[in-house]
């Protein structure tokens, strides 16, 4: 498939057009949608209706913007105007926003075409989208394996070429590990760059909406779309989008780079080998490899199951069956809102909501929460020491390539570890990215991961470019 | 430093998070989230007297915005999507106890 | 009332004022009482999946209004969520400040001279509001209750006091005198029949020097008279129950308006853990001495300095004018009494008609300016309007606005000429010479005699003072 670059190239010097990209992007989808289940929603009429309006500004002359014509697939979490927006839970089966969130005003302002929603983790709870009330998505490189998450569904539309780019949204890992599993280029930007208003939210000091493509230009180019200060989210940095397609060339000459051992250790043989010969090639390309270690990387995983949770249980009170979505019924209304919740309402979510609740209750906060908030001081400290030695770190995204359904679905622990290596960073508010560098047993994608300081992301385009051109082969 | 999780800390959570656990569900998770707060004691175990508690990534201080008043969103369309309403108002079953 | 022998109430308050802002807390719909139900929402104060708070700037002004107005500590403060579920309140927890409140401190000073401490003066977010229907008389069955959200996100100031209120009438000057500061700061409109100033009150009793017994909550004080009463009866309710040997429960307990009686509400077994965490949709607000100043300069005159101000001009009051004085500070029509002092008008006369009649009709005193107050109550002076019609002139002024001599004009309430008066008054002496003479012998009370005869026959078109001076004259 063209990249999303060629297609906004094309469809605005009139060699293609929007609604052909759409029958195009709809033919892919069609293919494998029932045996993938990558999307929960497809609004074809609106996608069409989209499209040909792009069609006729570009007839008319106008200018349509930095993606006219580019279909874009969407996290089910994010909102948009009277399309379904579920997040994966039965408790918003049904439910039409009447409101967009601010990302995907920005994409669709920016001429591209949204075809429809995809799969996650039911409200962004998981890291293979088997939590999902509506069926796991199936991973296209080897549909008996999941596809990562919780951004499982975004992922697998841009690994099965049935859009170019996506939307997705990482709490503590969720597009850069489904990335690595499913093979595409994924960020996570510095907390604040993109807005969140209009994302459903699953932990608000953590969640950032992030791109996902085929390749670093198409990811860099939708990040520039979506980023840029928000007036209606008061966490929003107040600042312009960054300049950042422009400089995907600019190559890691002189820069440092570190590779860490708490984001390997632990890894399968093969992913740590991918990551050696990630840092080769990118000192090959003229950066310094330094070898560091930074011990309090090992807290983030404690640190992250009390504070994402603790937020979550208090942003998922308002499914209660009062105003929007389901309602089970009962005598009273306390009675409702808990019958509503207990049928509305996955294992994982329940298991969270519990955790934060806990964590949150009179006697144990200083013991949890508030202990999790100090490690939270802790690591912002770590990465601040170590970025006045280092440009970026390198580590692995996840410890092992795909694994298969059910692999992990009765240890939760074991499923919260395959988040390990990109905890860190949400803790800290720093951006990240995972490549697609070489492949694993069962020939599955490996990716590797960047880090980099808060608004580096020019800095990690770069970097993950120098990868993408040398490829990950061994 | 907290004592390990019993079934009746639990059911007590349960309850303030509004979900009925069946028997089962209650054993499951004494046990799952146990597991959990087993693994968090190495930040238990951390002295972090000295320690300033983070709770956002970056410190942005008085966000705020004019007093001007903006469109409202259209009642009906609202009310289309309540599970129940009447009378222009969202309908639920009987509140027990007091307003606070 | 009094409480059963050496036993002392002590009293906290706490005072829920919504602030006079556009809009609400976190959204832009406008903040305004009485529109149709569910008209005023959006994605934010209808708590909708992914949406988020952005804080209105004027709530935090005003907030800090009265923080300066309480001589508090108005500094570093953050936003938290208070957990708990309830069907009026869409996000199912509310935004509150907890640790870090905006206003922390400070003391309100009453007319009596007594201090009352300040613990803080946080703000908050209101909730929506409930209807409860009974099953009586409904073709749709069981128990319902109807949510409107309108008022789902208002801005409020959350006024804590120290436990330093020792009686009921101390506990209705603080309320009154704070209800004034925050009319005066432009905070509040301080209605409290329509909700926008609600009152919680911690009650316990003790023997006078010893430390503090249990209290109780009492929910939701609507009005003076129930916060009055509701304090009183909860006090001896509690000195009662200790005297005959019973013990106090801290508990919240509701104040029943019809059976004038406090009950359990919940007791503090039953209190909810409401798991409070610092919002993480909010960054933290940290007013710098150029906003503070801003503030501070928006600030009028307090009540307390009003008051001293108006008393310096009016001198030494009985004790009906003193009462007359409060109405007029609390009501902010002082500068009605100032201009009319200014042009010789009566002192007593300048609050009585403040107090009275601009008080009865407080929706529409902006239709009154100052200069017809003044005009009006000089005509009753030159005893060109007697005080009924004076009354009425005022009243008509405030429903429709409008020039005094105009309005009395139209109202026909031109006095009888003088002529036709002394024309009056000769008649009358020629048919009751008897009287005439009793009261030219010095029989004062016959003057009421002769001025109920005057306006009797002249169906009160006459001016009472003016009789007076005439029968004195003729003497
Ligand atoms: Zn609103």
């Amino acid at each position: 498939m063209r990249s999303a670059v060629e297609i906004a190239r094309d469809v605005r010097g009139g060699q293609s057009s929007a609604e052909a990209e759409l029958a195009r992007s709809l033919a892919a989808i069609a293919a494998r949608n029932d045996e993938l289940n990558v999307f929960l929603h497809l609004d074809h009429q609106g996608a069409l209706e989209a499209a040909r309006r792009v069609d006729e500004r570009l007839a008319k002359g106008e200018d349509v913007g930095a993606l006219a014509g580019v279909p874009i697939a969407l996290k089910d979490n994010l909102c948009q105007i009277g399309v379904p927006t579920t997040a994966a839970s039965k408790i918003l089966s049904g439910w039409r926003p009447p409101y967009s969130a601010t990302v995907v005003e920005r994409v669709l302002a920016a001429g591209a075409i949204a075809v429809g929603k995809t799969n996650l983790d039911e409200f962004a709870m998981g890291s293979s989208t088997e939590n999902s009330a509506f069926g796991p998505t199936r991973n296209p490189h080897d549909p008996s394996r999941v596809p990562g998450g919780s951004s499982g569904g975004s992922a697998a539309a841009v690994a099965a070429d049935m859009t170019p780019i996506a939307l997705g949204s990482d709490t503590g890992g969720s597009i850069r590990q489904p990335a690595a599993l499913c093979g595409v280029v994924g960020m996570k930007p510095t907390y604040g760059l993109v807005s969140r208003y209009g994302l459903i939210a699953f932990a608000s000091s953590l969640d950032q909406i992030g791109p996902f493509a085929n390749n670093v230009s198409d990811a860099a180019l939708l990040l520039e779309v979506i980023a840029g200060h928000d007036p209606w989210d008061s966490t929003s940095l107040p600042e312009d989008s960054p300049s950042l397609l422009s400089h995907v060339d600019d190559g890691v000459a002189g820069k440092r780079i570190g590779l860490t051992r708490e984001l390997v250790d632990g890894a399968d043989d093969e992913v740590v080998a991918a990551v050696e010969r990630a840092a080769a090639v990118l000192r090959a390309a003229g950066a310094t490899i330094v070898e560091l270690s930074v011990p309090e990387f090992r807290l983030g995983l404690s640190a992250y199951y009390l504070i994402a949770p603790a937020e979550a249980s208090s942003n998922l009170a308002r499914y209660d069956g009062v105003r929007y979505g389901v309602r089970v019924d009962a005598e009273d209304v306390a009675a409702m809102n808990e019958a509503t919740r207990t049928a509305g309402f996955g294992a994982e979510v329940k298991r969270r909501i519990m955790l934060g609740t806990y964590a949150l209750s009179a006697g144990y906060y200083d013991a949890y929460y508030g202990q999790a908030l100090k490690v939270r001081t802790l690591m912002i400290d770590a990465f601040k020491r170590v970025y006045q030695d280092v440009d970026v770190l390198l580590g692995a995204t996840a410890p092992s390539v795909a694994f298969s359904f059910g692999a992990k679905t009765d240890n939760p622990l074991a499923m919260y570890l395959s988040d390990v290596f990109t905890i860190p960073t949400n803790l800290a508010g720093d951006p990240a990215i995972s490549v697609p560098f070489g492949r694993g047993e069962g020939d599955m994608p490996i990716g590797v991961q960047l880090l980099g300081p808060g608004r580096s992301e020019a800095e990690l385009f770069a970097a993950a470019r120098v990868l993408e051109v040398a490829g990950g082969a061994s | 430093m907290s004592s390990p999780l019993r079934r009746d800390d639990v059911a007590k959570v349960a309850k303030l998070a509004r979900l009925t656990l069946s028997d089962a569900e209650l054993d499951m998770f004494t046990e799952q989230l146990g597991h959990v707060l087993e693994h968090a004691e190495d930040i238990e175990a951390l002295d972090l007297a000295d320690v300033i508690p983070t709770a956002h990534p970056f410190g942005l201080v008085n966000v705020v915005r004019g007093d001007i008043v903006r469109p409202c969103l259209a009642r009906d369309e609202v009310l289309a999507m309540a599970p129940d309403a009447e009378d222009g108002r969202f309908a639920v079953p009987r509140i027990m106890g007091e307003a606070r | 009332m009094t409480l059963p022998e050496g036993w002392e109430m002590v009293v906290g308050l706490e005072v829920h004022t919504e602030l006079k802002t556009a809009t609400k807390m976190f959204c832009g719909c406008p903040n305004e009482f009485g529109a149709e139900a569910n008209t005023h929402i959006c994605p934010v104060c209808l708590g909708l999946p992914g949406s988020l708070p952005v804080l209105n700037v004027r709530a935090v002004d005003l907030a800090m209004a009265i923080g300066f107005a309480l001589h508090s500590t108005i500094g570093f403060s953050t936003f938290h969520r208070k957990n708990y579920f309830y069907p009026d309140m869409p996000k199912d927890y509310q935004i509150s400040q907890y640790d870090l409140p905006i206003n922390k401190g400070g003391f309100l000073d009453l007319p009596d001279g007594s201090r009352v401490s300040i613990e803080r003066a946080h703000l908050e977010e209101d909730t929506g509001k409930s209807t409860h229907l009974g099953a009586s008389g409904r073709i749709r069955g069981a128990d319902r209750s109807l949510v409107d959200y309108n008022r789902s996100g208002v801005p409020l100031v959350e006024i804590v006091s120290g436990p330093d209120i020792r009686s009921s009438a101390q506990a209705r000057a603080y309320a009154s005198e704070l209800r004034g500061i925050l009319i005066a700061a432009g905070a509040s409109d301080g209605r409290m029949e329509e909700g926008s100033m609600r009152i919680d009150a911690n009650v316990s009793v003790r023997h006078p020097d010893e430390p503090f017994g249990t209290r109780c909550e009492i929910k939701n004080l609507n009005s003076l008279r129930s916060l009055v009463r509701a304090i009183d009866y909860e006090a001896l309710r509690q000195s009662e129950l200790l005297d005959a040997g019973g013990t106090i429960r801290q508990e919240t307990r509701h104040w029943d308006e019809n059976l004038e009686a406090t009950s359990t509400m919940r007791t503090k077994e039953e209190a909810e853990d409401y798991r409070y965490f610092r919002e993480p949709d909010l960054v933290d607000l940290i007013p710098d001495a150029a906003w503070r100043e801003r503030v501070a300069l928006s600030l009028g005159a307090m009540p307390a300095q009003r008051r001293a101000s108006l008393l310096a001009r009016l001198g030494e009051l009985p004790a009906a004018q003193r009462d007359a004085l409060g109405v007029v500070i609390d009501l902010g029509f002082d500068h009605f009494v100032v201009a009319a002092l200014d042009a010789d008008v009566d002192g007593g006369l300048a609050l009585a008609r403040a107090a009275n009649e601009l008080a009865s009709d407080v929706e529409h005193v902006e239709n009154l300016s100052t200069e017809a107050y003044v005009v009006t109550l000089t005509m009753e002076q030159n005893g060109e309007l007697s005080a009924t019609q004076a009354k009425t002139v005022l009243l008509e002024l405030l429903t429709n606005g409008g020039d005094p001599r105009a309005v009395a004009l139209a109202k026909g309430f031109e006095q009888l000429s003088s002529d036709s008066l002394e024309a009056t008054l000769d008649g009358l002496i020629a048919q009751y010479s008897d009287e005439w003479s009793r009261y030219r012998g010095g029989d004062e009370k016959l003057a009421q005699f002769f001025i109920g005869q005057v306006m009797k026959v002249t169906r009160g078109q006459a001016n009472g003072k003016a009789v007076i001076a005439q029968l004195q004259s003729r003497r």
